[in-house]
């Protein structure tokens, strides 16, 4: 199994929802790549659409970058609907 | 062999004042409830740990194909050979589901499945019993299941992400496997002839006492347990999990009309839980140093398949190749 590339997995459960990661598979292109994710993933209707991408193309954000990346949006609360006080008679917005 | 017998190469608790500052703030992450993921910094012994402990696991899955694998071909009904072809598929896939999560803590799976084929990894002693006559498949579903979700059941709050991802789909799908079970037993109880009646009491009388060591030795001998609970890679201890899954088995077992065969099994009325005989621990180490009933045929079925499936994997590969080289 060693000559066939991993490949992660993304399920999408229903119409309308985003495509979900759901684990990996290995495979001899991407085609097997889909097959495998179809018997593995899929046995008791939990998609209807696969995707697959080769382990090795994606990248990720290390753990290291977490806050220069994400402390940022902390401390913009004005970014939040909550942070605008308005009178009761508004009703809701 | 879940999370019951896993070597953690540490028999001795550090504190939080002796960790260096990257192991402290692992351990109070793990403190928080709050999940590892692949590429958070974790200390040597945990990922080692857990790839020991999630490779056995799938081992235990792959090799559980095996018992079951000998009735395929001679089910009784159509509708019962599909559900044991349902089943065990399932099975192949808990497997591929925990190398899945077991490689992202850089394992390599050839190198994994290796130590299972030299004997260097263990997977669960249930296993290595034969399975004698069709009301096996019916206990295997029934205790063995049984007794598999009761120890993964709280793996699905394992530390590690993957891991406990993995856990969930597992768990959702083994109950099928357990109710399938009880009811082939069931219905030969129900509406069998006397022998089909025996057969089940027979096959009980052969896997009761393996399916209450599935949950590894007892409390005072598992010198790896605290390390794996502080770690929460393992959420209760032996005996506990033992008790609960006695508790809720017995009746069932009462259910059908069978006994178990241990003149000391009751009910104590004051604690409200069920009381066993002695297990006996010389064969539950036996088996899982590999001299039980089948560990060396389980072993050669697993070699087989690979040695046998090796021309598969390169025509594959060939294959892809070939195609690639078209649509280029």
């Amino acid at each position: 199994m060693a000559d066939w590339p991993l490949f992660e997995v993304f399920i999408r459960s229903k119409h309308g929802l985003n495509h979900k990661h759901v684990g990996s598979v290995h495979a001899a292109d991407r085609r097997m790549a889909i097959e495998n994710a179809r018997e593995l993933y899929t046995r008791r209707n939990e998609g209807v659409s696969i995707w697959v991408v080769p382990a090795s193309e994606i990248t990720a954000s290390s753990p290291d970058e977490k806050e220069p990346l994400f402390d940022p949006s902390n401390d913009k609360v004005y970014r939040h609907a909550s942070f605008y006080k308005l009178p009761k008679e508004v009703g809701h917005m | 062999m879940y999370a019951q017998l896993v070597e953690t190469g540490s028999n001795k608790l550090k504190t939080l004042d002796e960790m260096s500052p990257e192991e402290r703030q692992f351990q109070e992450r793990i403190n928080d409830e709050i999940k590892i993921e692949p590429k958070n910094w974790m200390p040597d012994a945990y990922r080692k740990t857990l790839i020991r402990q999630i490779s056995q696991h799938a081992h235990s899955e792959i090799v559980g194909m095996l018992p079951e694998g000998n009735w395929l071909t001679r089910a009784p009904t159509l509708k019962r050979k599909l559900q044991l072809m349902a089943k065990i598929q399932d099975e192949a896939g808990h497997g591929l589901y925990l190398y899945s999560s077991m490689e992202t803590l850089g394992a390599d799976r050839d190198e994994e499945i290796d130590k299972l084929h030299d004997g260097r990894a263990k997977y669960s002693s249930i296993f290595n019993y034969p399975t004698l006559n069709w009301a096996d498949m019916g206990t295997i579903g029934w205790l063995v299941d049984g007794a598999a979700i009761v120890n993964q059941v709280p793996l699905q709050r394992t530390s590690y992400g993957p891991y406990a991802r993995a856990m969930i789909r597992v768990c959702k799908e083994e109950s099928f496997h357990q109710r399938q079970g009880y009811q082939i037993l069931l219905t030969m109880m129900q509406e069998g002839t006397d022998d089909q009646k025996a057969m089940v009491q027979d096959s009980i009388n052969r896997f009761w006492w393996p399916a209450l060591m599935m949950f590894g030795p007892s409390d005072e001998n598992s010198p790896n347990s605290a390390q794996s609970m502080a770690w929460k890679i393992k959420r209760h201890s032996n005996d506990e999990l033992r008790q609960r899954f006695l508790d809720q088995t017995v009746p069932q077992l009462e259910l059908l009309g069978c006994t178990a065969p241990d003149p000391d099994l009751k009910y104590n009325q004051e604690t409200g839980h069920y009381e066993f005989g002695e297990i006996d621990w010389q064969e539950f180490f036996d088996v899982v140093k590999g001299n039980g009933p089948c560990n060396r045929e389980r072993i050669e079925a697993r070699r087989s398949a690979i040695d046998n499936g090796a021309w598969v994997r390169e025509a594959a590969v060939a294959h892809a190749a070939k195609r690639q080289h078209r649509a280029a």
